[in-house]
């Protein structure tokens, strides 16, 4: 497909790889910190292929994996109800909750639809008027749009049968959360290039003040994912920590103002908590009280989400890039993606799961 | 989660501000998706699409150009670059 295929050519991939590698004399720490990009590390090989000479760790971009267990469980509650259908992600149905998964509360007779978009379920309600049809939506700054049209959508629509259970999450304010941990050893940044798509990448600049480390907005593909690398060790090897931006053909400096606009008539910024890694101050996004009668938690009556952790489960370190998943003592025997322990083990965007799928995985694909 | 497939703009269906929708080819499967977001983009643009929704026209100067750097790195001169 183009945008896609001509940045997965193996042998420009060959070729900038190494010139990366050349270009590195120290064994520098870089955060990816969406999930997509860890994922396409691993499955192209690239993370085995720099292994030696840079250290990657995974940051806390999948969604997925930070959505608290209490929603899940609440998700589950409302789609036990009569009369009630949640619909939702297909990422979602197997992360565990504090009481089961959504696909075992499916199982049990749940009403549960995987959708494909926050519109699909806007048309579920219109379809099934006797129904009530809650969007379990998660997701950073890239999925808010959707949910906040979707929303606007069913209001146009008049849907009285529609509403949101929302667990949206902002990408910043992790990132600010990771180099504030006392034990991060991260000493650059790949920002996540669909985000910045919808936000721009201008609220980085006081981040790289802040804490001197470079950020480099970055895409998906693996020839997108070498050259953001280049320029992030670049900046560290000059000792110039600087803001750039390497996926121009989707990013602009102010990004998608008219996305924009939707998702702040509809939310409002607040702290949240994030599982793994508690309440991050201005972590998510809540749905303005003017939409209060779409939000599933007023509708239902539903308590405000807390901060659960899971025994055992090490994700915190490992979205700090404090230590790697291989490196928690229950990755791959008690925790694999068929007996998850923690949700990064469960999303294909985890980063335990991405270890575990693509470890053996250390050629240069296309 | 925050995966982004690229489509071209076949054809417009409604450009109403808040309901804008058009069909999206992506390589031949035609889907119908959200403009909201994209409301500028011509028949024949590439859009980024996420969760049905339209989030940016890609620039495709930008593309080409990150493209020729890329080639262009190490021993290559630039005349052999060349792409499909
Ligand atoms: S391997 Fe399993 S238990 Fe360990 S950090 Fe990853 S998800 Fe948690």
């Amino acid at each position: 497909m183009k945008f896609m295929d001509e940045y997965r050519q193996p042998a420009l991939i060959q070729r900038n790889l190494a010139e990366l590698r050349q270009a590195i004399t120290r064994r520098w720490v870089i955060m990816d910190v969406c999930g997509g990009q860890t994922h396409s590390l691993l499955r192209h090989g690239l993370e085995a292929a720099l292994e030696d000479v840079l250290e990657l760790v995974h940051g806390p971009g999948c969604p997925v994996c930070v959505t608290p267990a209490e929603a899940i469980d609440a998700a589950a509650e409302l789609a036990r109800r009569p009369n009630v259908i949640v619909a939702s992600f297909g990422d979602m149905l197997r992360v565990p909750g504090q009481r089961g998964s959504l696909l075992q509360a499916r199982a049990e007779g749940a009403k549960i639809r995987i959708v494909y978009s926050p519109m699909d379920a806007v048309e579920l309600a219109a379809s099934q008027p006797d129904q009530q049809v809650v969007f379990f939506g998660v997701g950073f700054e890239t999925t808010v749009p959707a949910t906040a049209l979707a929303l606007l959508h069913a209001r146009q629509r008049g849907l009285t049968n529609f509403s949101l259970l929302v667990s949206h999450v902002r990408v910043e304010p992790a990132m600010r959360a990771v180099m504030q941990s006392a034990e991060t050893r991260v000493q650059g940044f790949l920002a996540a290039g669909h985000v910045c798509t919808v936000t721009g990448y201008e609220n980085y600049h006081s981040f790289v003040a802040e804490f001197s480390v470079p950020v480099v907005v970055t895409g998906f593909e693996p020839l997108d994912l070498i050259n953001g690398l280049f320029e992030c060790v670049q900046s560290l090897e000059q000792g110039q920590p600087r803001l750039s931006n390497q996926y121009e053909r989707s990013v602009s400096p102010t990004g998608n103002l008219h996305a924009q606009r939707l998702m702040e008539q509809v939310y409002e910024i607040v702290d949240t908590p994030w599982r793994g890694f508690g309440r991050i101050a201005g972590g998510g996004l809540a749905i303005r009280p003017e939409f209060c009668e779409f939000d599933a938690r007023v509708r239902f009556q539903l308590a405000d989400a807390v901060c659960s952790s899971d025994v055992d489960c090490r994700s915190k370190e490992v979205m700090l890039g404090v230590i790697k998943p291989p490196e928690c003592p229950l990755f791959g025997n008690q925790c694999t993606p068929e007996t998850p322990v923690g949700a990064p083990m469960v999303s294909s965007e985890g980063a335990c799961s991405a270890y575990y799928r693509y470890s053996r995985s250390n050629e240069l694909t296309s | 989660m925050c995966l982004g497939v690229p489509g071209r703009v076949a054809v417009w269906i409604d450009q109403d501000p808040l309901m804008a929708l058009a069909e999206i080819d992506f390589g031949g499967l035609r889907k119908r998706c959200q403009m909201a977001c994209v409301p500028e983009a011509r028949v024949g643009d590439y859009v980024l699409v996420h969760a049905g929704v339209a989030i940016t026209i890609i620039d495709e100067v930008a593309a080409e150009k990150l493209l020729a750097t890329l080639a262009d790195l190490g021993e290559m001169n630039p005349q052999e670059a060349s792409f499909p």
